[in-house]
């Protein structure tokens, strides 16, 4: 009747690795039919040095998710995300500021943008402030074009983020997690392995301990953030990173930060630094 | 059984409030992960256990472990041991215990205490994503746990 701790253990553990293989990620390769051409991602790579003990490889959301979704990420054609950022580059050369200013204006074609989405969160060095794309996009339309902040969820930000991230698609994500950022990083940490909520889960439980399992019909990532912004299709819409956070700590039964607050800030900066390496995918689509 | 103290046990159930009877999640006493008698004066009734671990708004037990005995059960998660024999290997008390809190017995376990209502980091309400309205209710009342517990004593090999 009595089962005691190590004897439980070794049970576990032997279920462990017998459900790791029947649920591990896909093998497949994603190559995308661009506009310019073919775009060839990285999906899987070597875990970056300070997770070497944790896991070895680290893998896109993609590769969790079923054939369908997978495959309308194959071609931009089929991207429902590619609408997003069509808008996002009418919003670009559009004069909206109240001087008549564009963003095209100052910077020229979105292209400038390249690079950026795969290094944010980084701290400013002027500031010292952890800027996000969209902290980047904000300060531009409110000091620089006197409008009033798009916040986090509005759909211009949204427009405006899919057209960002896709300069950087392709790039490896590279985020700076030293230096300045260490105490940003260091902070994220800490959060990343909270255990929040009435049902005390932290993001480790799910995306570290379990990925590649299901909890219900959900087949668990490593929750890595370079496929974001993402096209859901459960919501028919863009979803940015910080969103997803609060949906996962919402289901902890807790009570989530907000978007833009500096606690997700500081985690979509660990997040980001768990997923260096792989590509940025421009605007994803995940169910 | 007493006619009142059925429509307590039915209205225990049905409004999900804790009947007078219930032992407080604050006041169970645990030795080693056990929890000796029954939280409240109602015998589980194992259909509603049924219910309770089905139920995703409730116990979603299924949302991690299998059970063979519930083919129905659309999509069971694989992240926790199959429940299939569970009574063979945990006598009620235990079971109790790892229901009510399952980490007094697995140290640290992924399992959430269903009958615990302090001591979390920023609890919510629900699934609301916002803090509590007023005191945190249990994940399941007393009457849900003993339920429960009485289906999972079904469950020999
Ligand atoms: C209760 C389990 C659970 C917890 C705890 C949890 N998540 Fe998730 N998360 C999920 C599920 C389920 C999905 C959808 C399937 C998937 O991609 O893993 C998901 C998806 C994600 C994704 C999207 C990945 C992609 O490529 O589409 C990110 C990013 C993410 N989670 C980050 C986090 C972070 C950060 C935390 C902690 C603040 C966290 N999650 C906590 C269950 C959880
Ligand atoms: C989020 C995941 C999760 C949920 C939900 C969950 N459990 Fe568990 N459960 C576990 C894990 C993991 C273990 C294994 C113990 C450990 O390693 O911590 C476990 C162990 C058990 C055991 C001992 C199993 C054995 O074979 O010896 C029982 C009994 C049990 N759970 C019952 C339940 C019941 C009943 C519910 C719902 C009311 C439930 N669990 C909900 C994760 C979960």
């Amino acid at each position: 009747m009595h089962r005691t701790a190590t004897t439980w253990a070794t049970l576990t553990l032997g279920l462990a690795l017998a459900g790791a293989v029947a649920a591990d990620p896909v093998e497949d390769t994603l190559v995308v039919e661009a506009e310019e051409g073919t775009v060839d991602l990285v999906t899987t790579a070597p875990a970056p040095e300070f997770l070497k003990d944790t896991v070895d490889t680290i893998y896109s959301g993609w590769h969790y998710r079923e054939d369908e979704t997978r495959d309308l990420q194959r071609d931009d054609f089929d991207n429902p995300g590619m609408v997003f950022v069509d808008r996002g580059l009418d919003l670009w050369n559009a004069t909206i500021g109240t001087d008549g200013q564009s963003c095209a204006g100052c910077h020229e074609g979105p292209e400038s943008m390249a690079g950026l989405r795969a290094t944010t969160p980084r701290v400013d060095a002027k500031t010292g402030a952890l800027m996000t794309v969209e902290n980047y996009v904000d300060a531009c339309v409110t000091d620089r074009m006197g409008l009033e902040a798009w916040g986090w969820t509005g759909s211009q930000m949204k427009d405006m983020l899919a057209l960002i991230s896709m300069q950087s698609r392709g790039m490896p994500v590279n985020v700076a997690i030293d230096g300045a950022a260490a105490s940003f990083w260091e902070k994220g940490k800490e959060l990343y392995y909270t255990r929040f909520g009435q049902l005390e889960m932290s993001c480790a439980s799910c995306h570290e301990d379990n990925q590649g399992r299901y909890i219900r019909a959900d087949h668990l990532s490593q929750g890595q953030v370079n496929g974001f912004p993402v096209y859901r299709l459960k919501d028919a819409g863009i979803l940015s990173a910080q969103q997803r956070f609060v949906g996962c700590v919402r289901d902890t039964r807790a009570e989530t930060f907000k978007p833009n607050s500096d606690e997700f800030k500081a985690l979509e900066l660990y997040v980001a630094s768990r997923g260096n390496g792989l590509s940025v995918e421009g605007v994803s689509v995940r169910h | 059984m007493t006619r009142q103290l059925c429509l307590a046990a039915a209205m225990s159930v049905t409004l999900a409030t804790p009947a007078l009877t219930e032992t407080a999640p604050t006041d169970v006493a645990y030795t080693e992960g056990k929890i000796e008698t029954s939280l409240t004066a109602t015998p589980g009734d194992p259909a509603n256990g049924i219910t309770v671990m089905t139920t995703a708004a409730l116990g979603n037990c299924v949302a991690c472990h299998t059970i063979a005995a519930l083919p129905d059960v659309q999509f069971p998660g694989d992240i926790a041991p199959p429940l299939d024999g569970v009574a063979d290997r945990w006598s009620e008390a235990e079971l109790r215990g790892i229901v009510a809190n399952a980490k007094m017995t697995f140290e640290g376990s992924f399992m959430p205490a269903f009958y615990k209502t302090e001591g979390f980091i920023r609890p919510g309400g629900g699934y609301t994503g916002k803090a509590p309205a007023g005191d945190l209710p249990p994940i399941l009342t007393g009457q849900q746990i003993e339920d429960v517990v009485a289906y999972l004593l079904t469950l020999k090999e």
